[in-house]
């Protein structure tokens, strides 16, 4: 834990000196803020397939043949990366780059960047779930959507308290084809990696490119970029993923195979200049 | 150091600064004629090794401390309102729950594994018989969440606390005046509530027993049996119970059969075959208290604990049981499975362990339940 601890150290005080300097941007010549502060957001559409996903009452079919419906969708995204045209990167600063998408809260599906330097910006990269260093940093830094102790991620259960780690996706429901008592099957995903040995990584990050779309950032223009995520991909992609064979997963070896499913889940619906 | 001295200086300095260009001073920390919360010095045995919990960042205070016990045993932190930290973790039993063997929660639902007890914290390098958890202060919250234990959310248990005094309430305790005293404003959080936990259970440390007595000049304090059974626990024992803390914090495969739900231990966390049905090795302080043993509690005397380790328990049958994980120690080619310990032997070592039992600490009101507790 020591040593954790030494190594987030140097992080804590310069985001507190930073925090510091930015409050006073206005007297200090020497800043380097960007003087263009743009704007842009990103629009998260949940699919099953070509559908729109809704909770309850609709009913898919997998690959494996089985009908389910949905009750709850939850996924986290962080460490957002805007690529440029010109090739060059904005990095959106860690902070303020984790975001929790649930389709029960139409809000959390609309995520808002700010401070985006001006430009055209061609491709997004993200983490789906959370990293790795946020995952075992002291609960002092974990505010915010990553606040495992109150607000929406202990709400919605996105934490395991006994092997700690946030949970990174979440997929529960009901299927004739579930083997529970209940009928309801779960997919829990997380697994960040191991603190003092290494263990379950379900960490994924995901490229979009958008093509012949561009996301032009200005003074004014806000693009909002509309992205699909196709939770069908859940089930179906490399592995097949059986409600049958497996009702419930949670921290175990096969997760990796569904983390490896839904990494390609998202695709570049269109950008609206705005 | 002078790097340290240079930041903190360095800080200081950019929050005048701030202050300067029109920030809005609203500075948690109490000022010096505020009443601000009194320190507690913490001193570990001379004997025992460095602590591994960071007091730095959370510096004990007595109003802290105190708030920590009063949050340990008050039964609020659970769904039912009737089940606290000190339910499952009582004093007279070293921090355990006395007769249970695996854990009792709201509405009398079980649990799977034994409650350790909350002694010397302090040291452990990670929690829970998996060692799933490293931090102390995110040892709450894996009680309180679990639906068989607590079965509350953390961020109700946050809005029942900013709600005290509640009116009518047996024992009324005013929360929002308590994280006043110990953190300086009456606002409460999880961060505060971890951290006041963690303040509580630091100051829990068992070093003042027979033993400890001997070790620290007292010859007289050990009887010669228990003197011989030190010995032979020196010998047979302390490869993994090791240190003055009585434990390696390994987690290993004892030989015991594996139970009817299969637990594999250590395994649910690092998914790696070679920690299959590995536990975490007990520290024996006050073992003497902590009975039932081992991970379900399936072992209600220390005779029968012995019994097993010297694969003589089920008369002729072997007690230790083999898989791939075994701990070595107790599969030594061409021996008999287990530790070779005869009858005599077994009992001086168990008149060593009872040396290890601290009445001092069991019998120290600063750990007892204010008055908010429920014990079943």
């Amino acid at each position: 834990m020591k040593r954790t601890f030494s190594f987030l150290l140097p992080l804590s005080l310069a985001a507190v000196v930073s925090l510091f300097v930015l409050s006073c941007d206005d007297d200090d010549p020497g800043t380097t803020t960007p003087t263009e502060n743009g704007k842009l957001r990103i629009a998260f559409s949940n699919k099953m397939g070509s559908k729109d996903l809704k909770l309850g009452t609709e009913t898919y079919v997998n690959q494996a043949g089985e009908p389910f419906t949905v009750s709850k969708l939850n996924y986290f995204i962080s460490n957002i990366k805007l690529i440029k045209t010109d090739g060059s990167n904005f990095v959106v600063p860690q902070d303020s780059s984790y975001f929790l998408i649930r389709e029960a809260n139409e809000a959390s599906q609309l995520v808002t960047i700010n401070n985006v330097p001006a430009g055209e910006y061609s491709g997004i990269e993200f983490t789906i779930g959370v990293d790795s260093l946020r995952s075992v940093s002291d609960i002092s830094k974990r505010k915010g959507i990553l606040d495992k102790d109150s607000g929406p991620t202990n709400e919605e259960a996105m934490y395991w308290d006994w092997n700690p780690g946030y949970i990174f996706l979440k997929l529960e429901g009901n299927s004739d084809s579930a083997t529970s008592a209940n009928g309801k099957f779960y997919y829990h995903i997380g697994g960040f990696g191991g603190l003092t040995e290494k263990t379950l990584n379900n960490i994924r990050t995901t490229k979009i490119d958008f093509g012949s779309q561009k996301a032009k950032v200005t003074d004014t223009a806000v693009p909002e970029i509309h992205l699909n995520a196709d939770i069908l991909r859940v089930f179906n992609g490399p592995t097949t993923l059986s409600i049958k064979a497996n009702t419930s997963v949670m921290y175990s070896p096969i997760s990796k195979n569904i983390a490896d499913n839904y990494v390609s889940m998202f695709s570049l619906d269109q950008i609206d200049a705005n | 150091m002078k790097k340290v001295v240079f930041l903190f200086g360095l800080m200081i300095f950019l929050s005048q600064v701030m202050n300067s260009c029109g920030g809005k001073s609203d500075n948690p920390e109490p000022g010096p004629s505020g009443n601000t919360p009194t320190p507690l010095q913490w001193t570990k045995p001379a004997y025992f090794p460095d602590p591994v919990y960071d007091l730095s960042k959370n510096p004990l205070t007595v109003e802290g401390v105190e708030l920590g016990r009063f949050l340990f045993y008050d039964g609020i932190l659970s769904r039912t309102d009737k089940i606290g930290c000190g339910t499952c973790h009582q004093q007279v039993a070293a921090f355990t729950h006395h007769g249970h063997d695996v854990s009792h929660g709201v509405d009398d639902q079980l649990g799977t594994r034994n409650a350790p007890s909350v002694q010397n914290m302090a040291w452990n390098t990670s929690f829970f018989w998996d060692g799933g958890v490293h931090d102390m202060d995110m040892v709450p919250p894996v009680p309180i969440q679990n639906e068989v234990e607590m079965g509350e959310r953390v961020g109700n248990v946050i809005e029942k606390l900013r709600k005290t005094p509640v009116a009518g309430a047996a024992k009324q305790v005013n929360y929002p005046k308590m994280f006043k005293a110990a953190f300086g404003t009456d606002e409460i959080n999880a961060d505060r509530m971890m951290k006041a936990l963690s303040q509580f259970m630091m100051t829990i440390v068992s070093a003042t027993s027979k033993y400890d007595y001997f070790l620290k000049g007292d010859a007289s304090a050990l009887t010669a049996q228990e003197k011989a059974g030190m010995t032979l626990f020196k010998q047979k024992c302390a490869s993994c119970h090791s240190s003055e803390l009585f434990t390696d914090f390994s987690f290993r495969n004892n030989g015991l059969i594996p139970n009817k739900i299969n637990d594999q231990g250590r395994y649910a966390i690092t998914l790696n075959e070679a920690d299959r049905l590995k536990f975490k090795v007990p520290s024996l302080r006050n073992v003497g208290l902590t009975a039932p043993y081992m991970h379900d509690g399936r072992f209600t005397t220390l005779q029968e604990v012995l019994d097993h380790y010297a694969n003589d328990q089920n008369s002729g049958k072997d007690s230790i049981y083999i898989s791939p994980t075994l701990d070595p120690l107790l599969n030594v080619a061409g021996q008999k499975r287990g530790i070779a310990l005869s009858n005599a032997e077994k009992q001086s070592i168990i008149a060593f362990l009872r040396t290890l039992n601290d009445d001092q600490l069991m019998n120290d009101k600063r750990f007892s339940d204010p008055g908010v507790g429920t014990s079943f």
